[in-house]
């Protein structure tokens, strides 16, 4: 940090938008789905053109009602309005989203730390087509031309506006990540933010603690947790050495640099911004009805903060490092694999141990079914699996979706019989004297040639734990 | 009167991405003008307690099903399109990020 | 000329055919529209086809429906699917949608063939045709007169018998006025009761289909065709059309109606010795006229230079270049944007746009958008208070006979004043008829106004029934 700045509070407040799980647009029946041909989701009302009118999306008010419940919002009468600004992405050249009237207000988000984040508003709103540019920079600055893919116009979104009430760059990361939870949880997102399913603005200032708040610039671009934290950090710092310079912050939107790592003021039009915000026409007010809001709040899921509860207590004292993967498989909405394999008796630091590591790092791990991944975790503990069989197993099972103990027999996985592997362990230690005699005297490494022997006799369905135990019983 | 000016005229023609020669600013600020002064028996009035209408009739919260529906065919959008690259709508350079 | 009700009956009966019926409206357009330019494009293969499906389920002894076979006249601001469709505006010029507008799609579901589309002012921002991109419109009873506005095409194309029936939008009276200064019936349904799915969007709030037609019945008619609740349009009415046929004969006896002074003063006399006719003939008929005083209406005419301007702002800024129409280039898509709008629109859309936008602007809201807003309100509380004493309301539909072509251009205010009795109906989202009642001193036809409360249309085509035979 620059000098000077160390006796500095850094101040962030955090917009995110978040774009909604819906199977259509929210103001048409146009797939909302990310990646397919460009310009092929579209239709007369997405598009703009003239004649169309927008017709709001059941699922997405519930969507938005369910994030508003999950934060502690009040969910409230609400209405959209006309947002006006020309900008090629925007086929109507304005954006219809709630004003001063959004569905949640007053809110809170608490952090893993106890921190409580203090929400202002979640509303709907409706997102943009996305510009490709074309030309030397393959940027907006020194591209000729711009291609414009309208797929996204019109895919509902949520942007939720926290309170200034996060104090690092740390602190910022954390609630996105404990928010993107929510959001999953919520099943309102995915939580994609490499595919922009998330996208965050950060408003960041800088004071002396205690001080009234400074001027705060708008940092826009924010595609990861990594850039929203290396962006805050930059511009606290930039904020600060500007302050201690004898210098002062001006109010400006500024745009992070990936590459560069720096935030750079945005160019903004010639005019003046002046969106002209009045009553969306086309649409009728939003009023939800108590019994509406009551079947959302019914439906919501367990959150994320009581999920790593639960799972806390089932461990007993956890370690750190179970501490982090537990909060690592809630983030990711896997902790019911880990639930579900101990209500069937598996040792609950197994199973979260596997899911942390095996599981989590499959390809769709969502797309497991909690019985199977439960039925395969009770033969590891049981034993009929050794460790590597039943990563073995789990691929196999994550690929076709078969039964793990019909894919275990298949490839001959059945553990071999205690008595077998004694008569072996007696037979193998009788053909190498020297070897056993080496162990016997301490060298461990010797254990391994008896193990890799005794694989090799049962083509690898042997338990190595239970081989080096029978060594060690005879020694 | 509403004393519109010029400038207010060049700035909404600028807002509203609209060019006016100096005979058009003169011509158009004369006529808003007649028209906004007209409208100061509306600006006018004192109506705090009166709520405003932005519908004439709202019937309540209307909303559809998260059902899909056909989209256009491509083509069939492309082809009235005034300039196409790659599937995609093609524009002149864009100066300045989205606000 | 024969009604649409009669021709539908003579197609359904096998007495003519619809492709024959579809001949001789193409041939009146090929006589009349040199001279009269009603229509902005006539379509008549796809009119043709239409007519021989038409006759084709008449062959296999299917009902075509109730306007089985007759040719309709479509306003330019409903959308066709690959029929051009500009508005009347240059920066639309070429544009063929890719989807109909619900009413059209209702209209053919009822056996209409439409043929045309029809000249309006351009965005049906104006009261005289003559804002058209594409040149205006003539009164066919004085072709150096006006046809009214914006539905000018569609009045002159009816007045003109070159089709029973149109189609107009109406969004400060540009069904009514031009019905009225054309001599034929025009009738503005409540707001929702037509959807609007597919009109190009004037100003939302307000704007509302409705029929032109020679006669009560035939508009009647046209509007069972059309209302109904739409999904596509969220401020759609939720319930069926209204059943005004079966009303078409209930007559007045009994019913009060208001004369309502503010939808008379400063019409010209002749158009307030008509509505005064008008009068007597609905007390002749039974009915009670009180006359009336609702001087909130005064308000509605700057309300709704207000409104309709600013909620026209944004619903015009998608005309950019970028996705459809006219784009005129630049070497950046900001000045892309300028050049293609200030080539593309006409004064009169740069005029409201630029009222609209000063309207909505940071600083201004409060007192002019919102002030307005309040201001329906008013209108709305007024009409309300009337219509506790009265079943319908009487006034003139406009306050002089159709008006000399370049007589009004130069002045945009003048020009307003033409909509002042209409005005207060869109502002409310009440229903309105203009009927046809007698001419001027210049032998010019002459409409008197029927209001309703909101959904009251039945009554409405009564007593509209009832001005029209004591015409
Ligand atoms: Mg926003
Ligand atoms: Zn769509």
């Amino acid at each position: 940090m620059t000098s000077g700045a160390a006796a500095l509070e850094t101040v962030v407040g955090l917009e995110v938008h978040t774009e909604l799980k819906t199977a259509t647009k929210l103001f048409c029946g146009c797939p909302n789905r990310f990646g397919d041909a460009p310009n092929t989701n579209v239709c007369p009302v997405c598009l703009g053109l003239p004649g169309s009118l927008p017709v709001l999306n059941r699922q997405a008010v519930e969507l938005a009602m369910a994030i508003g419940t999950a934060l502690g919002c009040a969910i409230r009468p609400s209405s959209f309005h006309r947002k006006n600004y020309f900008y090629p992405d925007m086929p109507k050249d304005y954006q219809i989203s709630q004003y001063d009237e959004p569905i949640n207000v007053d809110g809170h988000l608490a952090l893993p730390d106890g921190t409580l984040v203090g929400i202002e508003r979640a509303h709907l709103e409706e997102d943009t087509g996305k510009s490709t540019h074309v030309g030397s920079s393959g940027r907006i600055h020194g591209a000729d031309r711009s291609l414009v893919d309208y797929n996204r116009a019109g895919v509902p979104l949520v942007e939720i506006v926290s309170a200034p009430d996060l104090r690092s760059a740390a602190g910022a990361r954390a609630y996105v990540a404990e928010l993107r939870g929510i959001l999953v949880a919520t099943g309102a997102s995915d939580g994609r933010m490499e595919e922009g399913s998330l996208r965050i603005d950060a408003n960041v200032s800088v004071r002396a603690p205690g001080a009234a708040l400074g001027t705060r610039c708008e940092i826009k671009n924010l595609n990861s947790l990594r850039s929203l934290q290396r962006a805050i950090e930059f511009e606290a710092d930039r904020q600060a050495a500007l302050l201690a310079g004898g210098g002062t912050v001006v109010q400006e939107t500024r745009h992070w640099d990936e590459e560069a790592g720096c935030t750079v003021p945005m160019r903004s039009k010639e005019e003046a911004y002046d969106y002209r915000y009045f009553p969306e026409p086309d649409l009728l007010p939003l009023v939800p009805d108590d019994a509406w809001r009551d079947r959302v709040a019914a439906a919501l899921p367990p959150m994320p903060a009581a999920r790593r509860a639960a799972l806390l207590e089932r461990l007993g004292d956890a370690t750190p490092a179970q501490r982090d993967q537990v909060a690592s498989v809630v983030a990711d909405d896997l902790d019911r694999f880990v639930t579900a394999a101990a209500d069937r008796g598996v040792p609950a630091a197994l199973a979260l141990a596997r899911v942390a590591n095996e599981v989590a790092a499959l390809e769709d791990p969502g797309a497991l079914d909690e019985h199977g991944v439960a039925t395969l975790l009770e033969m590891e503990a049981g034993g009929e699996l050794s460790a590597t069989q039943a990563k073995t197993v789990l691929a196999e099972h994550a690929a076709s979706g078969e039964d793990p103990r019909e894919l275990a027999r298949r490839r001959g996985f059945e553990r071999v019989a205690d008595g077998t592997l004694d008569a072996l362990l007696d037979q193998l230690i009788a053909q190498h004297p020297a070897e056993w005699a080496r162990y016997r005297e301490g060298d461990e490494k010797l254990a391994q040639f008896f193990v890799g022997q005794v694989m090799r006799e049962t083509s690898g369905k042997a338990d190595g734990k239970a081989v080096v135990a029978g060594l060690a019983a005879r020694r | 009167m509403s004393s519109l000016t010029r400038a207010d005229v060049a700035h909404v023609a600028a807002l509203a991405r609209l060019a006016l020669s100096d005979e058009e600013l003169d011509r158009y600020t004369g006529q808003l003008a007649a028209v906004l002064d007209h409208a100061q028996d509306v600006a006018a009035l004192d109506l705090g307690s009166t709520a405003p209408t932005a519908h004439p009739f709202a019937v309540g919260t209307v909303v559809r099903d998260d059902v899909l529906v056909a989209c256009l065919d491509r083509d069939e959008v492309l082809a009235q399109a005034p300039a196409v690259e790659d599937d995609r709508f093609c524009v002149p350079r864009i100066i300045g990020e989205a606000p | 000329m024969t009604t649409a009700v009669e021709l539908a009956e003579r197609v359904r009966s096998g007495a003519t055919t619809a492709r024959a019926t579809v001949e001789a409206a193409l041939g009146a357009v090929a006589d009349h529209d040199g001279a009269l330019h009603a229509f902005l494009h006539v379509d008549g293969d796809g009119a043709r086809a239409a007519a021989d499906r038409v006759d084709a389920m008449v062959a296999d002894g299917r009902d075509p429906g109730p306007l089985a076979g007759v040719p309709v006249a479509l306003k330019d601001n409903l959308c066709t699917r690959g029929v051009p469709t500009t508005a009347a505006s240059r920066i639309l010029e070429g544009w063929t949608p890719p989807y109909t507008a619900t009413v059209v799609d209702r209209l053919v579901a009822a056996g209409a063939v439409p043929v045309g589309k029809t000249n309006l002012d351009e965005f049906a921002m104006g009261s005289s045709t003559e804002n058209s991109g594409f040149g205006p419109t003539r009164n066919p009873h004085d072709h150096t007169r006006v046809p009214g506005g914006s539905s000018g095409g569609s009045a002159a194309a009816v007045a003109a018998g070159m089709v029973p029936l149109g189609l107009g939008s109406d969004t400060g009276g540009s069904i009514r006025q031009p019905a009225a200064l054309c001599g034929v019936v025009g009738m503005k349904p409540t707001y929702g009761m037509v959807s609007r799915y597919g009109l190009i969007a004037f100003a939302s709030s307000l704007d509302q289909i409705g029929p032109l037609a020679a006669t009560v019945e035939d508009a009647a008619v046209c509007l069972e065709v059309i209302a109904g609740h739409d999904p596509m349009d969220s401020t759609s009415l939720p319930e069926g059309p209204p059943s005004v046929v079966a009303a078409l004969d209930d007559g007045v006896d009994g019913r009060r109606v208001g004369l309502v002074r503010e939808l008379v003063d400063g019409a010209a006399d002749d158009v307030v010795a008509a509505v005064t006719r008008a009068a007597a003939a609905l007390e002749a008929a039974g009915a009670r006229v009180v006359e009336c005083s609702v001087p909130e209406l005064r308000l509605g005419l700057s309300a709704y230079y207000l409104i309709a301007p600013a909620e026209a702002s944004s619903n015009l800024a998608r005309y950019d270049g970028v996705r459809y129409g006219l784009r005129v280039d630049a070497d950046d898509v900001t000045a892309m944007n300028v050049a293609t709008r200030t080539q593309g629109f006409g004064d009169e859309v740069k005029r409201r746009i630029m009222l609209g936008t000063y309207a909505l602007s940071a600083g201004y809201y409060d007192a002019y958008y919102g002030q307005a807003q309040r201001v329906r309100t008013l209108v709305a509380q007024a009409f309300a208070a009337a219509y506790a004493d009265c079943d319908v309301l009487l006034g003139a539909t406009a306050p002089t006979t159709a008006f000399a072509l370049g007589s009004r251009t130069t002045d945009p205010m003048a020009m307003y004043l033409s909509d002042v009795f209409t005005i207060p109906s869109n502002l409310s989202g009440e229903a309105a008829i203009t009927v046809p009642f007698g001419a001027g001193a210049d032998g010019l036809p002459i409409g008197v106004q029927l209001l309703s409360p909101a959904r009251a249309e039945p009554r409405l085509f009564a007593a509209a029934r009832v001005l029209e035979a004591a015409a």
